[in-house]
């Protein structure tokens, strides 16, 4: 059967939203020697560019996307398959390929997002996977479980993963009592409930960092283990992000805020500058995410040093990972949790998970499944 | 047998209310007649419209209002300010033009306003303050807070397709407004007789469906009373109504308006008999309520009051270059 | 969450929304319910082209149908704004205006600074405007100019359902009065609309794409032409910035003026009538501040000097098309 034979490489799906994506250019060569996680080809959409990567070992046969076209999501870009199958085979198969329409590709995969109503009121999640393994991605200040767009569906892979929007951010309710750590910690906890998790790998980025650990000091018992990516709450200095994020008020604005958070720039799109400018409009989050700013980064400084408060010997298994070029949070606080595996990566800032998302999966993936 | 100084059975008001409606007749007086004297001498800006004749009207109806009820005056608003509370000095200032003004020199006095006493401004715009009534009517009823909100237009202005329209509007929404015509008999240079066909305004309210009330408006206690039973009425949720009043102007339609239009010797008959102020006195002196010195004591009052407005007004600073681009949106 | 809904649900939206968060807001306008005092069903409209249907019933006695009165019932939401209160005032077609603008003009716009400083109106007046919809000339005309020219007033002319949402907000929230211009064309046209509150500031226009070689300005319905024009260009090589003015008054120079400076041509284009218009204010002054920045003349693609004919193929041609903007862009560039 050459559909065993054959693995179609395709035009991914990141995030609800995407229709379409251009071919920006190939990564390697036809013939080339292919491993799961390899990246292959570079694709940019009009939220953010990023590295189509392999799933199945194999060689790559053949090359159909062209450089600078675009092609709806689910489109044949390239094949991967053993050496021994006949090149009539590949041509026949890349003749007869049939793109799904995004419709039914919807349909078979059921919703993307689901709510839960907590006791700090409605969160949207989303969840992927089946694994034994539990695990729930918290985004930082100011983002949302579409943060994780790179990383949801290769960490699903192996684990059953949440990701979720926290009281004020994305399309989760825009309140929550006394804004602080702790608040958005019992959220976390209060979802866990709701959907029936007792316990769970926690992933957090920057402030959901902090929140993670809050957690683990707070109640082991909930928490499997810990990845914290370009964490708050490992040290006192944060640079002028929070502010600066709150202070814009347009486009013009909030473009060179939201260029602290990549290493590379050119990852800003306009789409990505006007769905943040889109959700700070939204009724209640500016006077929530002022409350969250005042309670946690008061004055340019972490307020709060959750890592600090984790029990020595009785904390569980972290990982840390950070990008060398993280503006918002230096990496040297990669160094401040006693025990924990570190990882820094250059090249990459504060959205290192989207930056080197193929390097970040596999090192999740082995921690949770290590711990 | 009545104390002494009872107005019961002669006067719908008391002594005090007697005392404040001459004093507030003889404040719109005194300032029109200043104004008279002054824009003659060529102090004052722009033109000037007098109130001075028709002061019973403004005041015997404005009497029964508070801050929370609103009005909408005309181009001849200088009274209807006066009796609706506006302070004289702000007055005096804003129509020299000076920063001190009502309105910091921006408005004039076609425009004074001050929506703290419910006076929502003089008007440029013959009959533009119908609607302005309506909507004032319906946040009163609406809030239900027992307002009302009250129209002037003079006999020229009530052929407005804007009065006419809110007739109708305040009547199908049955809102608290009332609509006040000041007949005095002229629009500008033209006769009401040549410019309106019915004979009576309240044929007019009765086309729309409102009930209306014609008095003599140089009688200051039949406005009040006819005002007082509608204003009532209208806060009780009875509706609109239209009240006219048939007065006179002692001046011209601006001040400078050489009123050659008018019938030889209808100005001294004015003077000679159709002085509203003048009537007020004798009634109440004649009944012996109130003595001439005790008129004398407020008149001296209100000399000064104005006299004070008048130097306040001609002492007041300039608006500079900088207050010529403000004030236009409340950000923008 | 974000849903896709027409221009026509987010204006009601927001309206309904505005009404839940604000007691003072009402809504005023000829057969805006529909059906008042007959014996039949009530809300039997919701408007001519049904933007307020359904709001009646949530919240009963905020919704006020106006007998045929524009005159008397515009200067009732003007006074009721003087009053305190918030009202959106319907009125049906901006081609109206005419019957009312004294209440507009002379009234709201000029409190504030007749009565120096000490008033407040925050009345908002919705209408339709714009051609193609085979109504003809009093029904269809593009009348922003004649309302950007009067101090005191703000005017607003969104372009799609998410900003119509967030612009009918503020505007509602807004102090001062605003003339909301709803093109009768979009109210069908669907977009990715927040089911929460949200509001976008006045005088931010939106740059809907981004282009080196010239700038196109426009609003409303004319935004999708410009963009349809733009990318016929760009497969030829030119790549166009297309602006979103979004609010007439206050307009946002600095995008405008930003642009301009980068791209050195600049296409002014706007579906009123060329004398006067948004895209001869916006043509002035981008000559006045950026002149040496300029590689080109400014074009100006309008509607002609016309009424508004009502044949369809001569509506069809009255309406600046996409081919005549990417014809004015190729005629800037060839300088």
């Amino acid at each position: 059967m050459s559909d065993q034979r054959i693995v179609p490489i395709v035009m991914p799906k990141w995030g609800l939203s995407m229709k379409e994506g251009k071919v920006t250019g190939w990564l390697l060569e036809d013939g080339s020697r292919i491993n799961p996680g390899d990246a292959i080809l570079e694709v940019e959409t009009d939220k953010i560019a990023g590295a189509v990567e392999a799933h199945e070992s194999g060689v790559l046969r053949r090359r159909v996307g062209e450089p600078d076209t675009v092609y709806p999501v689910k489109s044949l870009l390239g094949v991967i398959a053993d050496p021994s199958v006949p090149e009539e085979e590949i041509d026949a198969y890349v003749s007869s390929f049939v793109t799904p329409s995004a419709d039914e590709d919807e349909a078979e995969q059921g919703p993307k997002y689901e709510y839960a109503e907590t006791s700090s009121g409605k969160l949207r999640y989303a969840k992927r996977g089946s694994g034994d393994e539990t695990a729930i991605l918290i985004h930082g200040f100011g983002g949302d479980l579409d943060n994780w767009l790179f990383n949801i569906d290769a960490l699903g892979e192996s684990a059953t993963v949440y990701a979720l929007d926290l009281p004020g951010h994305g399309q989760s309710a825009k309140s929550l009592d006394k804004p602080g750590l702790g608040a958005l910690a019992d959220a976390v906890a209060s979802f866990m409930t709701t959907v029936g998790i007792d316990s769970a790998h926690l992933v957090g980025h920057s402030m959901g960092g902090a929140i993670a650990m809050h957690m683990a000091a707070s109640d082991p018992g909930k928490v499997d283990s810990l990845t914290l990516i370009c964490s708050a709450g490992l040290g006192r200095e944060i640079g002028s992000y929070v502010d600066s994020y709150l202070a814009a008020q347009g486009r013009k604005d909030l473009k060179p805020v939201l260029e602290q958070l990549f290493a590379d720039k050119s990852l800003v799109s306009r789409q990505l500058v006007d769905d943040v400018l889109k959700y700070k409009r939204l009724d209640g989050v500016e006077p929530l995410l002022k409350d969250l700013a005042a309670a946690l980064f008061a004055g340019q400084t972490q307020q709060d040093q959750p890592g600090a408060r984790l029990a020595a010997g009785k904390a569980p298994p972290a990982l840390v990972i950070w990008g060398k070029q993280d503006e918002i949070i230096p990496h040297s606080h990669a160094q401040n949790l006693p025990g924990a595996k570190v990882a820094v990566f250059d090249g990459a800032g504060h959205m290192v998970f989207m930056e080197k998302a193929s390097d970040v999966n596999a090192l999740i993936k082995a921690h949770i499944a290590g711990s | 047998m009545t104390a002494p100084n009872s107005t019961a059975g002669i006067f719908p008001l008391d002594k005090p209310g007697l005392l404040q409606a001459y004093r507030t007749m003889r404040t719109i007086r005194e300032f029109e007649e200043r104004l008279h004297a002054d824009f003659a001498k060529g102090d004052i800006p722009g033109f000037v419209h007098l109130y001075a004749g028709e002061e019973a009207a403004g005041t015997g109806i404005m009497m029964h209002l508070e801050d929370k009820d609103r009005i909408a005056s005309t181009h001849r608003g200088h009274g209807h300010c006066i009796a609706k509370g506006v302070d004289t000095s702000g007055m005096m200032a804003e129509i020299y033009g000076k920063v001190s003004g009502s309105c910091r020199g921006k408005g004039g006095s076609m425009h004074i306003a001050d929506l703290s006493k419910g006076m929502m401004g003089a008007n440029g715009i013959l009959g533009a303050g119908a609607p302005l009534v309506c909507g004032a009517a319906l946040a009163a009823k609406y809030r239900g807070d027992g307002g009302v909100a009250i129209s002037f237009v003079g006999d020229g202005a009530s052929n407005q397709g804007t009065f006419l329209e809110s007739l109708n509007l305040a009547a199908v929404w049955n809102l608290p407004a009332i609509f006040v015509v000041e007949n005095n008999g002229y629009a500008e240079s033209t006769s009401r007789d040549y410019a309106v066909a019915v004979d009576s305004f309240v044929d007019r309210a009765a086309g729309f469906g409102l009930p209306g009330v014609t008095v003599d408006g140089l009688d200051f206690f039949a406005v009040y009373e006819a005002a007082g039973e509608i204003i009532k009425r209208a806060r009780e949720g009875g509706g609109p109504a239209l009240l006219e009043c048939k007065m006179i102007r002692m001046y011209g339609h601006f001040e400078g308006d050489q009123q050659t239009y008018r019938a030889k010797g209808e100005l001294d008959d004015i003077r000679a008999n159709k002085d509203c102020l003048k009537m007020f006195t004798q009634r109440v002196m004649e009944a012996g309520v109130i003595s001439r010195g005790e008129l004398d004591a407020i008149d001296r009052e209100v000399v000064a009051e104005i006299q004070e407005a008048s130097a306040f007004a001609k002492a007041a600073p300039l608006p500079t270059a900088a207050d010529l681009t403000t004030d236009v949106y409340v950000n923008y | 969450m974000a849903r896709k809904i027409s221009m026509r649900q987010a204006i009601n939206e927001a309206l309904d929304q505005e009404m839940a968060r604000d007691p003072s807001v009402f809504v005023m306008g000829e057969d805006i319910v529909g059906g008042a005092g007959g014996m039949g069903e009530i809300d039997a409209w919701g408007g001519v082209l049904g933007v307020t249907k359904g709001l009646n019933a949530k919240y009963p006695g905020r919704l006020l149908d106006t007998p045929l009165s524009e005159s008397a019932y515009i200067g009732a939401a003007v006074g009721a704004a003087a009053c305190g209160m918030r009202p959106v005032a319907e009125l049906m077609f901006l081609d109206f205006m005419g019957v009312c603008f004294d209440q507009i003009f002379n009234q709201a716009a000029k409190f504030r600074y007749m009565f120096g400083g000490k008033a407040e109106t925050p009345v908002v007046i919705r209408a339709m405007v714009g051609a193609g919809f085979r109504a003809a000339a009093q029904h269809s005309q593009m009348l922003t100019p004649l309302f950007v020219h009067i101090p005191g007033l703000k005017v607003v002319c969104p372009s799609n359902a998410y900003d119509a949402k967030g612009l009918l907000i503020q505007s509602i929230r807004d102090n001062d009065p605003v003339i909301f211009c709803e093109h009768k064309n979009l109210y069908g046209a669907e977009a990715d609309v927040p089911a929460e509150s949200y509001a976008i500031p006045f005088g931010e226009a939106n740059v809907v794409r981004d282009g080196k070689h010239a700038t196109i300005v426009t609003y409303g319905m004319m935004v999708q032409r410009a963009m349809d024009a733009a990318a016929a260009l760009a497969k030829q090589g030119v790549e166009c910035e297309v602006i979103d003015l979004r609010t007439l008054s206050p307009i946002d120079w600095d995008t405008v003026i930003d642009s301009a400076e980068r791209t050195g041509h600049v296409i002014c284009v706007d579906e009123a009538h060329p004398r006067c218009s948004i895209a001869a204010d916006v043509s002035a002054m981008v000559t006045q501040e950026c002149f040496k920045a300029l590689k080109g003349p400014i074009q100006m693609v309008t509607a002609p000097h016309t009424p508004v004919p009502f044949s369809p193929v001569l509506e069809d041609l009255y309406i600046p098309s996409a081919e005549a903007i990417a014809k004015a862009v190729k005629k800037s560039m060839a300088h």
